[in-house]
This record gives C-alpha cells, structure tokens and sequence, in this order.
C-alpha cells in the first residue's frame, strides 16, 4: 500500500513539473481584450481597423518588455474597464469574484450539516 | 390574406385558450372522475390551430408574401427555399410562434399522457400552461405580431442575415425551444401539484419523460449553435460565454439537477421541495434567459434587432409567474423530516445538485453582473471567458471525481468494496496524463488537473460500461452520457491545449512559414454565385515533418439583400483534427489578414455532446417501453 | 420567526433585480470613451507629418487650448466636420487644432487638405494607428479637446458637430 502511495506521488509530482510556464502569450491577451467597434467579439477573433491597431501596440508593448497586467493597466487606462473580458479584482467587482465561491461553500455547508443531523438520528 | 388566416387563427387560440381555463374550473368542481371530453376536444383544437397558424406564416415566407412585415424584413426572392423556410423562425415575431406551437402541443400531450393521474393535478397543470400560454399568445397577437402588414406591399424584402443562413442554426431554435419552452410544463405542473399536494413518488413520476424530453433536446440544441458558432462565424471558437449562449445555458443546468433529483424523489420518496424548487427555477430561468437577449438590455454577437417596449412585457411576465410561484410555494412548503443515509447515492445525487446550482449561480451572475454595475454605479464592465474559465474550472475537477463514484454507490448503505479499483483508474488517468505530457508537450497546472479527472471518470465509466453490456441492466443511459461527458471534458481540455493559432498577413504568391509548417498564400480568384459574390483565396498548407498537403479555401462574400460582408472559414476536418482558415481583407492595401489554426479533436467534442443526449433519450424510450 | 425571515429577503432579493432589470432597460445605451475626462495625457510623440522632428506634449503645453483632431483622407464622416474646423481654426484665437492623420497615404492626406482646405495649425502623422491608441482613440473621426496642462476637457467621438462647436467656442473663450 504505501509502496502504491510513493509511486502515486512521484509520478504526480512529475505532472506538474512538466506544467507550462506562462510566458507573456500575445494570443491570450488578445483574446482577453474586447472589440470596441464590434458587436461582442474580442480583439484576437476580430479584423477591424481598431482590433488591428490594438494587436500592433500590444504586440509592441511586449517587445518592450511590458507585463500583462501592465498592458490591461493602460488600456484600461485609456478605454475603462469595459475593454478588458476578465474583470479587474477591485472593490466594485469582488462581489462578482467572491460570490460564486461563498455559494459553492455554502452549498457544501448545507448538505454537510443536513446530513449530520439524519447521521445523529 | 395569408395575414388574415394567421391573425384570426391566433385571436382563435386566445379564445380557446380563456374556454380551456373556464371549462377546467367547472370540471375541478364537479364530482365526475374523468375530465370531460369538451376539455380534451378543446386541446386538441388549440394545438390544431396553432400549428396551422404556424403553417401560415411559413408558407408566407415560401411564396415570399411580402405584404407581411415579417416576411419583408427577414426575406428575399432569391433566397434558397430551404433558408427561407427557416427564416420564419429566424427572427423574433416568428420565434414567439414557435413559442406558442411548443406551449400548446406540449400542453395537450401532458394531459393526454398523464391519465393515470389524479383530475385535480391534471386540470390545475392546464390551467396554469394555459395562463402561460394565454401570456404568449397576447404578446404575439399585440406587441411582436408575425403577421403585422406593410403597405404598399413592397416589391422586393430585405433578406435574412447571411450568417443566419445555415443548417445548424436552423434547427438550433427548434431543438432549444423542445428544451427550454418545453419546460414551461413541468413548471405548470409543479404549481399543480403545489395546489394538489400532489407529491411524492407519483408526482415524479408524471414528470420525469417531459425532464428528459426536454433536457436531451436542450442538449442538442445548444451543440447547434455551437457548431453554427463554430463554422460560421469564424473565430475558430465553439463557446464564448456571451450572454445569448448563457442564457440556453442556465436552464440546461436546472434541467441536470431536476433530472437527478427526480431519481430519488421517485426512489426513495424524498426532496419533494427542492424538486419543486428546480421545476419552477428552470422555466424561470427560461423566460429570464429570453428577456435578457430580447430587451437590448445586454450586448452580444447574436443579439436580434431591439425594441424596449418587447423587454418590458418580458419583464412583467416574467415577474407575475416569480412572484406566483414563490408566494405559492411559501404557502405550501412544509419542513419535512428525512431518512436518509450520508453514506447513499441520495448524498451524490445532492452533490450533483450543490455543484450545478453553483455553475448556474456563476453563468447567471457573470451574465446580469453588467447590468447591475451599469444601473448602481454608471460604469460599464465586462465578464467574459477569462472570468468564466478561471472561477468554474477548478470546480469541474472536483465534480468530475464525484460523478466517477456516485454511481456506484448504492441506495441505502453502502460499502466501499470498490475504492482499490478506483485508486487503481487513478494511477492509470494519472499516467496517461504524463504520457501525454512527455509524448507531446506540457500545459497549465489546472489542465493536468482537469485532464486526469476527465480521464478518471472516462475510465470508472468505460468500467461502467462493460458491466452494464455484460449485464444488460438499466444503467446503460446513464453510463453512456457520464461517458460522453467525460470525453467531452478530455477533448475540450486536449483541444485548448494542444490548438494552434497563427495570425499574420499575406499577400498572393507569399509563404508563411512557422514551427513546422508553412502556408502559401497561392491564388485569389473573384467568383459569382446566386445571391452572392465570392473572393476565394487558395491556400496550400505543408508541414515540414509529415507527409501533409491540405488546400483551403477561405471566403470573403459580398451579399447585396441585405448588404453585408462574411467571412466564410475554410475547415479541413478529420478525426484527429480540424484545419481552419480566415482570410480577411485589409483596407487600403493588397495584403490580407490570415488566421490559422489547427484544432484537435472538433468531431470528437460534437460527437461526445450528441451522445450525452442520446443517454437522455435511451432513458426516455426505455421509460416510454415500459409505460405506454 | 426564522422562516419568515428566509421569506422576507428572498422576496427583497428578487424585487431588487427585477427593479434593476426595469431601470437597466432604460438604460442600455451604446459604449463610448466619452466619459474619460479629467485625465491627463502623457507621452505625447507624434512625427510631424511633412517636417522631420516629433511633437510632444511641451509643445502642446505652448496652447491655451489644443483640439486634437484624429482624420484620413478616406474617411467619409470626416468631411462632414471639415467646415466646421475650419469655422474654428478662423475664429477661436486661443485654440489651436492638431491633426493626426490616421494611417493614411501622404499624397492622398495632402489632396484632401488642398480639395477641403486646411482648418490646421500643425499637422502630425500617426502611419499605423499605434499612437492614437495613446489618446485612446477607438474609430475616426474623433477629437480631443485639451487645456494648457494637457487634461483632456472633452473627446467628440464623430464628426464635431454645431452643438460640440458652442461647447468648444464656450470653453475656448472663458479665459
């Protein structure tokens, strides 16, 4: 059994050595940026003058040596938060990232405590 | 004329549907057993005339009547006679007819098939669809008629949306509405058996065909419209979380955790409330699903043309049958006390429902969220797939591992004879990952993750499935559509990962070369056809390590009714992967804008979604056999 | 007790967001950019269109008023606004127009401006767009108009119209 564990284990730990670092990967910001001119299409899937222009400055700004978030950061800047897909985590939107969790753990609360009270009977 | 027809057969059913209700009270009071044969005639009618109403407006559209403002909008001449067809329901007036015929046949079939159960509970669940159907039936005839006239009649309509015209999105509103409409009727009969005190196992049992009636075709319904995503509108992408697609969504996972709790509602008797609960929430989210991508109160690629004054009757409706049903469901809700073993299928069938609410609180919230920032704080914000991904993946994980071992847990005790065989799939989901990591290459943290339990409940289910063959038992629907969706999850997961996407400009006579592939950009050629101009481009792609040779044509179409431009992807599919290509223009210069992807494992990811409702349907029939 | 509770705030809950719903319908209106002001625009550098040299923000801080004008020979709405450019660029003494031709040909941008007349003090080139992204530009024509210390006063998405030409004159003219 424990032999079971330790092969378990290492060929785990070997998984996640092979996982990817992330690079700043142009595609992923484009697709993360929205299409101001179109109707909801992202900057990656769309080739509108605007959606072009920004793929030239993005492409740029990684050559610079820019971070992603650094890039979100003066587009958001420049355009408001609606140009980004994933919504900043500030006060107004931790609601948004917060939520879903707190349900999630609820839920597990609920039937966890629920069944404990049919156990004890 | 055509008009007339439809207008009068419409005022008809409105007519019908007041008598069904009045003739279902009298029948509720007197003291006779059956329902009376007036009720039933009456039923028949309704569907009769809506259906040939419905007829109408297609023939309108066939003979190209374009007197009818519907017809004039969303038609043309020239148009193929199949697209024209599908264009009566490709627009909002139309669709709200399809609502009707669904409301109505599926009204009557309810009746006609529920014989066996008690008169009260069957009049109350007509009464209350037809209140809903009576709801539609106003709208259409007042606010969004299909069958409003234009005068002078114009000479020539507007044409369909080029991107509408395609065979999976044709169907796409029918599957959907079998699905998400359908569930109007177990909404109504959840209200008459709140009424009735009608519960329990036969109460389950009334409903569970019309759950997975609707939930298979729900299924199918939302694989159309991704594949129409997919081929037509050539992003290469088959999901994007937009609030059109959420909304066919939410409803699919209502549907998935009535469907499981039906089965211990009918086994054991137990969680009438919350079946209750899901009943009402499914068609609500329905309706809610339909004002939002109605009302313009959202913006998204798929939006139809906007009028508020359509969002607020939604809305209003909308309200009436939440508060109906709340303040009916306050009234009735009794604390009952349970009997039920922790260590049960009934604990996983409520895991399955814990993670399914979450799902739908997370799509719901993501969608409305907008709405709300806009409205409370005057700042507009985006939710879109990072969001999505980022906060339901990590959960689909978990859920992948209680969906392998729910199952086979049995009823009342269970023993766990079998967790040596689960720790053995996975060792074996475990090292396939690795395989694949060190045959191919690397990805993400969480995709290993994701990829070992899709592969861990792809196993527990293949074991599954061997058993059930062997056996012959009733467990083969459900083994097949876990199995589909184990698969779906590994393809998706496989697919994301191992995708390629390379987006560059071109000019004809030029080669793009990258990794090991290169794309000659050969020729461009201008032709005509029907209702269209084309300018092709031949691309030849070559892959320096394989034997590959692969031409694709990408489009740029130039319609003239109406006058649009698409994009027409080129898509090499085969069972391994899916070669695609866009070609766009860009202005002012002779270059072109290529994209081109290759994307592994497109046929499998359909194929899995269709056998997941399969195992929907398998179960129906086998239900069907045995009953009727 | 409880119970009535659980009730109470279900029912408050719903209520909330059908009311959200009813306010959001009269409200759903098309995104722009034109709230962004009050900010100040940094790293100016735009090549001057005929001369060899890059204007840059100290230049602009020469103005009382900028209007930052972003055009292309190839836009059609850009006529449309032309006159009225030149209307200010002849009456406003404090305000002085920069044009940004945005990704145009030379020939063609020079032809539009001989054809319509040139309504500007100086003239900048921004060949593949990339610099407008700066000013936050999203679709032409569109302006800017800024102060002395390069804060943005108000963006004109379109063409300027005869209302935004009241409110710049208003502006211009306070000081």
């Amino acid at each position: 059994m424990k032999i079971k564990i330790i092969i378990f284990l290492i060929i785990l730990n070997l998984n996640v050595v092979n996982a990817e670092t992330s690079l700043v990967d142009s595609n992923k910001i484009f697709k993360n940026l929205r299409c101001l001119v179109c109707q909801g299409q992202s900057v990656g899937d769309s080739n509108s003058e605007f959606a072009q222009t920004i793929k030239l400055v993005v492409r740029d700004q990684i050559k610079e040596g820019k971070t992603e978030k650094e890039i979100y950061e003066f587009l958001i800047e420049k355009y408001g938060d609606w140009i980004v897909y994933k919504p900043p985590l500030n006060k107004v939107n931790f609601v948004l990232w917060l939520f879903p969790y707190l349900v999630f753990v609820a839920g597990g609360t609920i039937i966890f405590l629920f069944l404990k009270k049919r156990d004890n009977h | 004329m055509l008009s007339n027809i439809g207008n009068t057969l419409l005022s008809l059913n409105i007519l019908i549907g007041i008598s069904i209700i009045y003739f279902s009270f009298k029948n509720l009071n007197n003291n006779k057993i059956l329902i009376g044969k007036k009720i039933y005639h009456l039923c028949l009618f309704q569907s009769t005339f809506i259906i040939i109403c419905f007829l109408t407006l297609v023939s309108a559209f066939i003979v190209s009547d374009f007197s009818i403002i519907t017809v004039y909008q969303n038609s043309h001449s020239l148009k193929p006679f199949l697209y024209k067809i599908s264009g009566t329901w490709g627009n909002h007036e139309g669709s709200l007819l399809l609502w009707a015929i669904i409301l109505t046949i599926f009204s009557f079939f309810f009746l006609f098939y529920n014989k066996y159960h008690p008169k009260n509970y069957r009049i109350y669940s007509l009464i209350i669809q037809n209140i809903l159907i009576l709801g539609f039936l106003f709208f259409l005839l007042f606010n969004s008629n299909p069958f409003s006239m234009v005068s002078p009649t114009p000479k020539e309509g507007l044409g369909l949306n080029p991107i509408l015209q395609d065979p999976a999105l044709a169907i796409h509103p029918p599957l959907l509405y079998v699905g998400f409409v359908g569930s109007s009727i177990y909404f109504s009969a959840a209200m008459a058996s709140l009424i009735t005190n009608y519960s329990g196992k036969l109460f389950a049992q009334s409903i569970k065909n019309w759950v997975l009636i609707s939930w298979s075709f729900q299924t199918l319904g939302i694989l159309a419209g991704s594949i129409w995503a997919y081929y037509e509108l050539g992003w290469g992408g088959f999901w994007f979380w937009d609030p059109v697609e959420n909304a066919s969504l939410l409803p699919w996972f209502a549907m998935s955790a009535l469907l499981h709790s039906l089965i211990v509602l009918e086994k054991r008797n137990l969680l009438y409330f919350w079946v209750i609960i899901l009943c009402l929430l499914t068609f609500i989210l329905s309706v809610t699903g339909t004002f939002l991508v109605r009302s313009g109160i959202l913006n998204s690629v798929h939006t139809f043309a906007n009028d508020p004054s359509r969002g607020l009757y939604i809305l209003i409706f909308l309200s009436l049958m939440i508060f109906a049903s709340v303040l009916l469901f306050f009234s009735k809700f009794k604390n009952n006390s349970y009997n039920l073993n922790s260590n049960s299928k009934e604990t996983f069938i409520l895991i399955n429902n814990w993670f399914m609410i979450f799902y739908l609180i997370t799509v719901l919230l993501g969608t409305i969220y907008p709405i709300f920032t806009e409205v409370l704080t005057d700042h507009k914000v985006s939710v879109g797939p990072p969001f999505y991904n980022a906060v339901i993946i990590p959960i689909v994980v978990i859920f992948l591992f209680f969906m392998s071992v729910g199952p086979r847990i049995k009823w009342i005790k269970n023993k766990f004879y079998n967790l040596n065989l689960l720790f053995k799939i996975l060792i074996a989901s475990i090292f396939i990952n690795f395989c694949i990591i060190y045959l191919f290459q690397g990805y993400s943290l969480m995709s290993n993750f994701i990829i070992i339990s899709a592969l861990f409940l792809v196993f527990a289910s293949l074991m599954d499935l061997y058993k059930s063959l062997k056996k012959q038992n009733i467990e083969l629907p459900r083994v097949i559509s876990h199995l589909a969706f184990g698969f779906l999850i590994l393809f998706i997961g496989l697919n994301y990962n191992f995708s390629i996407e390379k987006d560059f400009n071109l000019k004809v006579g030029e080669k793009k070369v990258f990794e090991n592939y290169s794309i000659e950009f050969q020729n461009l050629k201008l032709e005509d056809f029907k209702n269209y101009k084309a300018v092709i481009g031949e691309f030849n792609i070559s892959k320096s390590d394989e034997n590959l040779n692969q031409s694709l044509y990408p489009e740029i179409r130039i319609y003239e009714k109406p006058s649009t431009i698409t994009y027409e992807a080129s898509i090499r599919s085969d069972l391994l992967k899916d070669y695609y290509i866009t070609m766009s223009n860009i202005d002012r210069s002779e270059y072109y804008n290529i994209k081109f992807q290759k994307k592994p494992f497109m046929m499998w990811i359909w194929i899995s979604v269709i056998f997941i409702s399969l195992g929907g349907f398998l179960r129906f029939f086998k239900n069907a056999k045995k009953y009727y | 007790m409880q119970k009535n509770i659980i009730k109470l705030s279900i029912i408050s809950l719903i209520l909330f967001i059908i009311g959200v719903f009813f306010i959001g319908l009269n409200k759903s209106s098309i995104y722009d950019t034109k709230d962004l002001v009050g900010q100040k625009i940094t790293n100016i550098q735009l090549d001057h269109f005929s001369e060899n040299r890059i204007i840059t923000g100290e230049d602009l801080k020469k103005n009382d008023f900028t209007l930052i004008n972003f055009w292309a020979s190839w836009c059609a709405p850009c006529r449309d606004e032309h006159a009225t450019l030149l209307k200010l660029n002849n009456d406003e003494k404090n305000l002085k127009i920069l044009g940004v031709n945005f990704k145009d040909k030379k020939n063609n941008a020079l032809k539009f401006l001989k054809d319509l007349g040139d309504p500007y003090d100086d003239i900048a080139r921004d060949e593949f767009g990339k610099y407008s992204i700066n000013f936050g530009i999203y679709g032409i024509p569109e302006s800017i108009l800024i102060n002395k210390d390069l804060i943005i006063i108000k963006k004109f998405i379109g063409p300027i119209s005869k209302n935004d030409y009241n409110f710049i004159k208003q502006i211009v003219r306070k000081q």
